[in-house]
């Protein structure tokens, strides 16, 4: 290796800021090669510039950890030691055949030019996406992801509607909720499927996160402030409308996960906010033949894939929220920097980073069995309910290819339905479809992370795509 | 209160786009379906098979849902692109193609 060392980072979120800020302090010039216009990813995510908020820490939640991480980077860009290719959309990543990396990425306006990234290491950072199981009439507009509602907010100061209910399960509806209510939505009820209680009854693992509880305790008072209804151990069972939502029905859940008789009643509202958690964005590990554990990417504890050179951190590792993924992506910077510098690194230098990873890695165990979406939740999707959104595909359509056609995989359901065919490429309906038939989930193999203009394919030199 | 008092955001003057030739304003700095979702309107998608209407559901460029044609380019991902001065934005149906 000659000169300089160079990292590409894949994502700007919290998990490839800590990643690059560790790399770039220890000698290796770092690419940071993100989507948005500005760093942050979703947890961070800024105004635009152009709206000039001057306090967009209204919005935020650990402000002070961004501004440390904005700060960093900025003196990283200042000196030299880092780019920060803003607006570009890795499509995908490939081994070349000296051993280098090379990235992938679109930017333009029409995300149409093609950029290529060389590097001795990548650090995948790239995130993770919102859920969501199907129910009667979420397809109709002004049901849109939690996860959405919130990025719409922070990211162009608007709201979806005025009256809005966020439902679903997991950790993001609080921040979703009280977000909205902030910032002039009436939220007419937080509707969670699991009972945030449940956890408190996994006392060991929370007595070891105090700060959990005080995040949690701190939600509650918003809640409060807001005069947000909380509804646990409730579902949306439907969403009315014929051209726009107009109302949900909720209903209460028993210990199986089943609607109790009796309890459904509707409340109005133009805006549903609903979220089933997070799955890992593995496109570009797949691609590069990184194995994964279920649907995240497997590191070890220096957050190296098994692909020599690859590092991941955060979310795409497993689901953990920002700050596992600051932990994560910390770790990986410095056993990069320490391995492209040819020597080993030593762990006892990122030992309160490696104790904090461990605490939450076993925290959001113990949450993801509390936040599981109710088991009941497939019965209630009834055969006309459209599942693959892109496609049109109902849930009958799908339980029949199971059932009269004898499909055992997604792979099989897609080929005979097309559901997870169309433009997101199953990133949408494939945990439904896999809950409709059975089959197991499994990540979905796609060659590329998003579209890429055939002219930008033809124009890659010739002797890419040559694997070593 | 509404986000932009929230943020205390004292963006530029709005400008002018057109959504299905009605005029519709728009702040600089904004998506295609935050400038939508401010002039109040959700869907600007019909869907292929059954003609559906759709608008913004991931919000972050997964789902593609919010499909729509900006100055005649259709496909476009409403939450992603920017919205600019002058911007002539039609509600997608079908592919979005001509022979639909």
């Amino acid at each position: 290796m000659t000169g300089q060392p160079r990292l590409a980072v894949v994502g700007a979120g919290p998990a490839g800021l800590a990643g690059a800020l560790a790399a770039a302090a220890r000698g290796v010039h770092v690419t940071l090669i993100d989507a948005a216009d500005q760093a942050g990813g979703q947890f961070f995510r800024q105004p635009a510039t152009a709206l000039r908020a001057r306090r967009p820490q209204a919005l935020h939640h650990q402000w002070r950890a961004w501004q440390r991480l904005r700060d960093g980077l900025e003196r990283h860009v200042t000196e030299g030691r880092t780019e920060h290719l803003a607006g570009h959309h890795v499509w995908c990543a490939e081994r070349g055949s000296a051993g280098s990396l090379m990235v992938h990425a679109l930017r333009g306006a029409a995300q149409d030019e093609g950029v290529a990234v060389r590097a001795d290491a990548v650090l995948l950072a790239t995130g993770g996406y919102e859920q969501v199981l199907p129910f009667p009439g979420w397809t109709l507009p002004g049901v849109v992801t939690a996860g959405g509602a919130q990025a719409m907010l922070k990211g162009g100061l608007v709201l979806p509607g005025r009256t809005v209910v966020v439902a679903g399960t997991g950790p993001l509806l609080l921040p979703v909720a009280t977000g909205l209510a902030a910032a002039g939505a009436r939220v007419a009820a937080l509707v969670e499927s699991a009972d945030p209680r449940e956890l408190l009854r996994r006392a060991p693992v929370l007595a070891s996160q105090p700060g959990k509880l005080a995040e949690g305790a701190w939600y509650a008072g918003l809640l409060l402030r807001h005069r947000v209804r909380t509804l646990a151990r409730h579902t949306v069972v439907e969403a009315h409308g014929t051209d726009r939502l107009e109302g949900v029905t909720v209903a209460a859940l028993d210990r199986g996960g089943r609607v109790r008789p009796g309890t459904a009643r509707r409340i109005d509202c133009d805006t549903l906010a609903v979220g089933h958690g997070m799955l890992p964005h593995t496109d570009l590990a797949e691609t590069l033949g990184c194995t994964l554990a279920g649907m995240a990417v497997r590191v070890d504890g220096e957050q190296r894939t098994d692909v020599p050179g690859v590092w991941a951190a955060g979310e795409s590792t497993g689901i953990g929220g920002a700050a596992l993924a600051l932990a994560e992506g910390h770790i990986a910077g410095r056993s990069i920097a320490a391995r492209l510098h040819g020597t080993e690194p030593d762990p006892r230098g990122w030992a309160p980073a490696a104790r904090t990873r461990a605490r939450l890695r076993t925290f959001f165990a113990a949450a993801d069995s509390v936040y599981a979406p109710p088991a009941g939740w497939a019965d209630r999707v009834g055969d006309d309910t459209v599942v693959c959104r892109c496609e049109e595909v109902t849930a009958g359509e799908i339980r029949g290819a199971v059932g009269s056609l004898g499909a055992g995989d997604l792979r099989t359901v897609k080929l005979l339905t097309r559901a997870g065919m169309g433009w997101c490429q199953g990133r949408v309906c494939a945990p439904a479809v896999a809950g409709l038939t059975g089959c197991p989930l499994n990540p979905g193999r796609r060659p590329f992370a998003r579209p890429v203009p055939l002219g930008v394919l033809a124009a890659l030199p010739v002797d890419h795509g040559e694997k070593d | 209160m509404n986000p932009l008092e929230l943020a205390d955001a004292r963006p530029g003057p709005a400008f002018t786009v057109t959504f299905d030739g009605r005029a519709v304003d728009a702040l600089p700095g904004q998506t295609v379906a935050a400038a939508l979702w401010t002039a109040g309107v959700t869907a600007w998608r019909s869907t292929r098979g059954s003609g559906r209407p759709r608008g913004v559901f991931c919000g972050i460029g997964v789902c593609f849902d919010c499909l729509v044609t900006v100055n005649g380019v259709p496909n476009q991902r409403a939450c992603l692109v920017p919205v600019r001065p002058g911007d002539v934005i039609r509600a997608q149906e079908g592919t979005g193609g001509t022979n639909d």
